[in-house]
């Protein structure tokens, strides 16, 4: 009979101190000496963590009210644009978001420097109204004074991701990097065999509801990410090769810190938010424990020339390729190098795996599990709008 | 004889490119020669960083032979600065730094700067999206 074990079991184990926890990195190392009934009966949680850059991110804010009151309608906040159109002072400031005349200092250094306590300069504008009169306002905010601020990032911790060649002769300048001219680098961007959704390739553990670690607290996944794909191939390992899910997360800002949440500036693209997630995956079952053991040259990508317009797949790679400094594409050997930090994401899945030993973080079985049959959409241009 | 070694950069009048300086300096002034960097175009100015070692006075006539020939000798006096303590080895420089200065680690993943490889190209400056990088220009 095969093991099968519930969520408030793995719980009960917690709370006693007595779950086995191993990070997705040291399963993986268990894997190659242990059968996944063997893994299953042994280990109770299994954690997996990445620190990427994910420009989807931002964050929700409710400055108070003033006296008199004033409904913002239009909002900067250390001159960066912000969301007007949320009732009277609340807003949503994106991580990508920028005054076009200071391009390198975004809503992503708002938001880290708001978890680093400092102050920040509030400007904000309405038309006055019977009930807010007030038109304009300048003042000072920060963590303390404002009510609520809240990270809600609607598509992070991508399952998988193309790995970027540039086979023009200009230097590109993007979200994965400067790419050199004629296929001189390859970057790369998900943490492999530790990234979470790679452990769990048909979110069998992983919905609405789950609890996680975010930016250095506790935050939840609430929704699946935009851009959510369940359609890509898969290898012969489960596991899809190319950018596929993502998820929504959540989480108190307040409590955040900026070792795990950090803003960052790409050359001649723009500004971002490297984002540390860690997810805890239960070792329910053996089917469970087979995926959470994927290794590195299990896992596949697609290598994509971001030089070419639609970014043409030209071949692809393992993750054991990718870390070995260099892969073969069409016959051509190329230099690789990781755009999200491997370091940080092996410092998130130890933090996360020390709580939960320490008792301090217990799992959450989903509320709803995720869609399995999603595609996605492109924008197409119809021309003239709704005038004709 | 005591021996040199030094850091130069050199830059070509347009009217220069097709005369080889390089085997002068070899050849007449018993220079070894290390090119880091070059950007030579037909009719345009041109620059290399070069690591000259030689004797002293060997050096010192061969730096003289090139600014007889209108080609500016300058010693490297930049380096590059990094700010370790705020880095989160996200890989990004070590994609551009051709001269393996920036590294990761392979076991640890964090990443390593070995000032002795840098040839200052600067391709790392803006490749950082934390801006940790700086050009100090200080000898």
């Amino acid at each position: 009979m095969s093991i099968q074990k519930t969520y408030e079991e793995i719980n009960e184990k917690i709370r006693r101190g007595e779950a086995v926890v191993l990070t997705a990195e040291e399963v993986s190392q268990m894997a190659l000496t242990a059968s996944p009934e063997e893994i299953a009966e042994k280990v109770d949680v299994v954690t997996t963590a990445t620190f990427g850059a994910m420009c989807s991110s931002g964050a929700i804010i409710n400055f108070g009210h003033a006296n008199p009151p004033i409904r913002m309608e239009k909002i900067r906040l250390n001159g960066v644009p912000a969301y007007e159109g949320l009732a009277a002072v609340d807003t949503y400031i994106g991580a990508t978001a920028c005054d076009p005349e200071n391009p390198k200092y975004g809503g992503a250094h708002v938001i880290q420097d708001l978890i680093d306590g400092k102050d920040i300069e509030l400007e904000a504008w309405g038309k006055g109204t019977d009930c807010y009169p007030r038109k304009h306002i300048k003042t000072i905010i920060n963590k303390e004074t404002v009510n609520e601020m809240i990270l809600f990032n609607p598509r992070n911790a991508y399952q998988n991701y193309p790995v970027a060649v540039n086979s023009t002769s200009q230097m590109k300048y993007t979200y994965m990097g400067n790419l050199l001219p004629n296929m001189r680098n390859a970057t790369y961007s998900t943490s492999g065999e530790l990234s979470p959704l790679l452990n769990d390739p048909e979110m069998k553990t992983i919905g609405i509801g789950t609890r996680i670690f975010l930016g250095g607290t506790q935050g939840f996944v609430v929704w699946p990410g935009t851009q959510f794909n369940t359609s890509k191939p898969k290898n012969e390992h489960g596991v899809p090769v190319g950018n596929s899910a993502t998820l929504a997360v959540m989480g108190n800002l307040k409590e955040m810190s900026s070792e795990f949440l950090q803003a960052a500036y790409y050359e001649k693209y723009g500004v971002s938010l490297f984002v540390g997630i860690g997810i805890p995956i239960p070792v329910l079952n053996a089917d469970i424990a087979k995926n959470v053991s994927i290794r590195n040259e299990q896992i596949e990508t697609t290598v994509c020339d971001y030089g070419v317009e639609g970014s043409p797949a030209l071949g692809r790679v393992t993750y054991a390729e990718l870390r070995s400094g260099e892969i073969e594409v069409q016959g051509k050997k190329i230099r690789t190098a990781p755009v999200s930090s491997l370091s940080k994401a092996r410092k998130i899945a130890e933090i996360l795996k020390q709580s939960i030993l320490a008792g301090e973080f217990e799992i959450s079985k989903p509320v709803q599990m995720f869609p399995t049959n999603t595609s996605l959409k492109s924008l197409k241009e119809i021309k003239g709008g709704n005038e004709s | 004889m005591k021996m040199q070694k030094k850091r130069y950069v050199l830059k070509f009048p347009p009217q220069s490119g097709d005369q080889p300086f390089s085997y002068h300096l070899v050849k007449d002034f018993d220079i070894r020669i290390n090119i880091l960097r070059a950007e030579v175009w037909p009719g345009k100015t041109g620059s290399l960083v070069l690591e000259l070692e030689g004797t002293t006075t060997n050096l010192k006539n061969g730096i003289a032979y090139l600014q007889e020939n209108q080609v500016s000798c300058e010693p490297l006096n930049k380096k590059i600065t990094w700010n370790q303590e705020r880095c989160i080895s996200c890989g990004n420089c070590t994609a551009v730094c051709f001269a393996g200065a920036l590294q990761l680690d392979p076991e640890k993943w964090e990443l390593q700067f070995d000032p002795e490889k840098c040839i200052v190209c600067e391709l790392c400056v803006p490749a950082c999206p934390l801006n940790l990088f700086k050009i100090d220009f200080r000898e």
